[in-house]
């Protein structure tokens, strides 16, 4: 499946849903937010909302600034 | 350290008390070891963060909240680097998603050089984030009908800049900022601008209810002294505002009795 995370495309083999995205990336667990196709998706819906070919995903979390 | 400032000086922001007036940034310190040890000295309640892409090459990279804990301070998330009400909405949608509340710190950049917020966009997102549930505290030119905009659309705050964004300039328009406090209902925090400890104070003077900055501390060539020069700094200040200054006069009033001089 192609995807597109944080502007940059990536083939993705793994469970096709934001929680097993997240996996893959060695990101579960962590405080971060997650837009699916410019939309938020909530945390509780992360293991149910599925991932399609072209879909584009921001992942983002807290950094220094003022 | 002890200060003068009376136990019961505090100020309700978005439903919270807080004590502490002066505002933090959390960035260009040299690392997140710098960052606490600076914030820990400021004495600061409310810490302000950017939204930021996590890196997906390296997922092992250390994370600001583990320095800047949520139990700790409150998180103020930024929308820094905005230049479009659409895009500041969805980073403050995903800041609350990120969990740590619906505070907010609405910028809407409207030029890149002098980092100016656009004004009708930011009003325009700090509607639809109110209308939305947020507790929205907007970076605002120091104008008093932006100002009244932003109030009336429902913000917890008006952040006023002092002056452009990390110039260090100070208040540049103290009597608009106290056109702003003599009209405004919800507090008002100078945002930006600052330069030095000074600057901190007299915004305190002016009788503003907090002050925000992030260059003044991390930029000066000791940032861990510079921390703790602007919360002496605010406290300095915000006490000489509630003791009362004196009138200003063209002519001198002598402090010493001008009767019973010696012959």
């Amino acid at each position: 499946m192609k995807l597109v995370v944080n502007g940059e495309k990536q083939e993705f083999s793994g469970q096709p849903t934001i929680a097993g995205l997240l996996d893959e990336l060695g990101l579960s667990g962590k405080k971060l937010a997650v837009e699916l196709n410019r939309t938020v998706v909530q945390k509780t819906e992360w293991e149910s909302t599925d991932l399609h070919d072209d879909d584009s995903l921001e992942i983002v979390h807290f950094v220094g600034g003022g | 350290m002890t200060m003068a400032i009376p136990e019961n000086d505090s100020y309700q922001l978005a439903g919270k008390s807080y004590h502490s007036r002066l505002i933090v940034g959390t960035g260009k310190y040299a690392d997140f070891e710098q960052t606490k040890e600076a914030i820990a000295l400021t004495g600061a309640e409310i810490v302000t963060v950017a939204v930021r892409r996590v890196n997906i090459t390296d997922p092992t990279q250390p994370n600001l909240l583990d320095y800047i804990t949520p139990d700790k301070y409150t998180i103020l998330p930024n929308t820094a680097g905005c230049y479009t009400a659409e895009d500041a909405v969805r980073t403050c949608r995903l800041a609350r998603e990120a969990g740590v509340g619906k505070l907010v710190k609405l910028e809407v950049i409207g030029d890149e050089r002098n980092l100016y917020p656009d004004v009708t966009a930011t009003i325009e997102a700090a509607a639809e984030l109110v209308k939305d549930g947020f507790d929205v505290l907007p970076y605002i030119t120091d104008d008093p009908v932006a100002c009244k905009k932003l109030e009336d659309v429902g913000c917890a705050a008006v952040m006023p800049l002092a002056a452009p964004i990390g110039s260090g300039l100070g208040i540049r328009n103290p009597y608009s900022i106290k056109i702003i406090l003599e009209q405004s209902s919800v507090p008002v925090i100078v945002d930006a601008g600052v330069g030095t400890a000074s600057d901190a104070a007299f915004a305190m003077e002016l009788g503003c209810t907090a002050v925000l900055m992030n260059t003044a501390i991390a930029g000066a060539d000791d940032p861990l002294a510079m921390a703790r020069a602007m919360n002496l700094a605010v406290d300095a200040g915000r006490t000489a505002f509630l003791a009362g200054r004196i009138g200003k006069k063209l002519y001198a009033s002598a402090s010493s009795p001008i009767t019973d001089l010696i012959g």
